[in-house]
């Protein structure tokens, strides 16, 4: 018969101890932010309509709706993706199906996580000084879109690596056995198995790459347009760097103005991070290896 | 079917073998390429910007001015200094107020979702914080603006709430999430032999967590807090925002600063290309480069040592 002794209750007790301040430290760090976003959606909600989505700024941006900014956003979310998924995408796969364990290896790891640690203004600066000033962009669509474009570079690589290397070797085997290259086996066998593993890093990206200010601020970015962009020689506004704007730059600003964009960018933000997580768990529920 | 195999292979056979090797030498030079390019483009970040900021290094700049003065007039009429001292000071009140809130937290969140939280709760947490960790620093930047300065304003009667403290806190709500991340894959990359041998031998949860998983996860965890540091350190829109940015040497939490990032951020739009000031930004970002990059590369040695052992 187990008899409890006065360690025992104290251990139990201490262990019941721990466990409640862990649990309340995590409380603690996701509660504010559930309030501050739930802020956000009551103080944001009221302003957003199809005019606000859809139709240009009025009134010196007090006024009227953010399209510009959306559109902007959109263009230079695709030309990142444009830019970044197909290098990313051969990145991973050397560094999944080539690459032999050396030196030379760790050395585009070790760029790799820098890549993704390097501040963003950092990257700004790049963008300026290779693509606006040397490569002769000027500040436009293009050299916005590249500089974020490397900048999230990392994101897709890692992504995709992790979901290369989750096919089985075996698989490879079977197929080099069969006598196919490594291309055919890469191109017949890897990438099909992996392709819902990619498309998570891409959604990710896009999601980062939405949220992004400092890199576009002066590498194509502008506070205000009075015309859409008709080329990727152009510049255009953009969501993010309009939320800095219409909260700190423009005085008498409608204090809902502000909230709104901010609830529109995190929107767009989450949901797409929201897509990406269930497609990994789809994912992860259909694997039969 | 034996004659089949019998009849020598045509010419035809050996032009298909030949153009699948070929292909192959070909797409196995592209990806080296999309290997290499990150290596390229790190070398040519610091290149580029180290290329914008020379001249202001090798021209009558001063080591000690630029480091220890803290006079920023970069559009001073009568004598501009460009002295960085207020603004590291900025940044390093700002981003250790940061830790010292994210820190205790992000771990003892990691803690709880990796070694306490089971099933469904654990799922849900862990998909929580991988939002949180999503939500754009201009957002933070905002939130500290609006939500966060009259909080302060009300709660500690202080005439201004954009200061250290306010930064500090976004930062730390920021930074967290992503080190609760890193922390949790370091205490999960703890074989669970080891909670079981420990187990075994009579030790109760906590005992486990104390004595057997943190020592072995030591690594991880250090590497997590490493590279929340590094984020806190580089941040630059939530940073602009949040702290009042103004010029200033804290004295004390309620002291509005500015950070490195924030002035390359606030400042760089106004200089002419090739000026001195903006050369002195470049400066800046040089800095901020080979900071950021020994931070890192610390953290990825950490890291990777522990999944070695």
């Amino acid at each position: 018969m187990f008899q409890a002794t006065p360690v025992n209750h104290r251990n139990l007790s201490r262990q019941k101890l721990f466990r409640f301040l862990f649990g309340s430290m995590t409380a603690l760090l996701i509660l504010p932010v559930i309030i501050v976003l739930s802020t956000l959606i009551y103080k944001g909600a009221p302003v957003i309509s199809f005019e606000f989505l859809f139709a240009n700024p009025t009134n010196g941006m007090t006024a009227g709706g953010i399209f510009p900014a959306l559109l902007g956003t959109i263009l230079l979310v695709l030309g990142a993706l444009i830019a970044s998924v197909p290098l990313g995408v051969a990145a991973a796969i050397y560094l999944s199906e080539y690459a032999p364990n050396n030196w030379f290896t760790r050395a585009i790891n070790i760029a790799i996580i820098n890549l993704a640690g390097v501040p963003s203004i950092v990257h700004a600066l790049f963008g300026l000084g290779a693509f606006v000033i040397f490569f002769r962009f000027g500040t436009s669509i293009l050299a916005a879109s590249l500089t974020l474009a490397i900048m999230t570079l990392p994101i897709v690589i890692v992504a995709t690596r992790e979901s290369l290397q989750a096919v089985p070797m075996a698989f490879r085997e079977a197929c080099w056995n069969m006598g196919a290259t490594r291309w055919q086996t890469i191109r017949r066998i890897v990438l099909p198995n992996a392709v819902t593993g990619i498309l998570t890093g891409v959604i990710l990206e896009v999601s980062r790459t939405a949220g992004e200010t400092a890199p576009i601020m002066f590498t194509g970015a502008v506070f205000f347009l009075p015309f859409l962009p008709q080329g990727v020689f152009d510049q255009t506004m953009a969501l993010s760097l309009h939320l800095y704007v219409v909260s700190t730059q423009v005085p008498e600003m409608p204090e809902a103005v502000p909230y709104g964009v901010a609830l529109v960018l995190i929107g767009l933000v989450l949901i797409m991070n929201s897509v990406s997580i269930a497609l990994r768990m789809y994912l992860r529920g259909k694997k039969k290896w | 079917m034996n004659e089949k195999h019998s009849q020598p292979r045509r010419a035809v056979d050996f032009d298909r073998l030949n153009r699948a090797w070929y292909i192959d030498k070909a797409v196995q030079l592209l990806v080296f390429i999309g290997g290499i390019s990150a290596v390229i483009f790190i070398i040519g970040i610091f290149v580029f910007i180290t290329k914008e900021g020379l001249g202001f290094v090798i021209g009558d700049f001063s080591f000690s001015e630029f480091f220890f003065s803290q006079n920023w007039r970069p559009t001073s009429e009568k004598q501009t200094t460009y002295g960085i001292l207020a603004l590291i000071a900025g940044t390093a009140s700002v981003t250790g107020l940061a830790m010292l809130i994210a820190i205790p937290f992000s771990l003892g969140t990691a803690i709880y979702i990796a070694e306490f939280a089971t099933g469904k709760t654990r799922e849900y947490l862990k998909i929580t914080v991988e939002l949180l960790a999503a939500i754009p620093s201009v957002v933070w930047g905002f939130i500290g603006l609006t939500m966060m300065n009259p909080l302060i304003i009300d709660l500690f009667d202080v005439p201004v709430g954009l200061s250290v403290l306010n930064a500090g806190i976004i930062l730390g709500l920021m930074a967290a999430p992503i080190m609760t991340s890193i922390a949790e894959d370091a205490l999960k990359a703890v074989p669970d032999r080891y909670r079981e041998a420990a187990e075994a031998l009579g030790a109760t949860r906590w005992q486990v967590i104390f004595k057997v998983v943190l020592p072995a996860a030591k690594n991880g965890l250090l590497g997590a807090v490493l590279l929340g540091v590094g984020r806190g350190f580089g941040e630059t829109m939530a940073v602009l925002m949040a702290t009042g940015h103004s010029i200033n040497i804290p004295g004390s939490i309620f002291d509005s600063v500015r950070a490195l990032t924030a002035t390359i951020a606030a400042e760089l739009g106004e200089t002419a290309v090739g000026s001195q000031h903006y050369q002195a930004l470049f400066t800046i970002g040089i800095s901020l480069f080979v900071i950021t990059f020994i931070i890192n590369l610390i953290a990825d040695l950490i890291i990777r040592d522990v999944s070695k052992g």
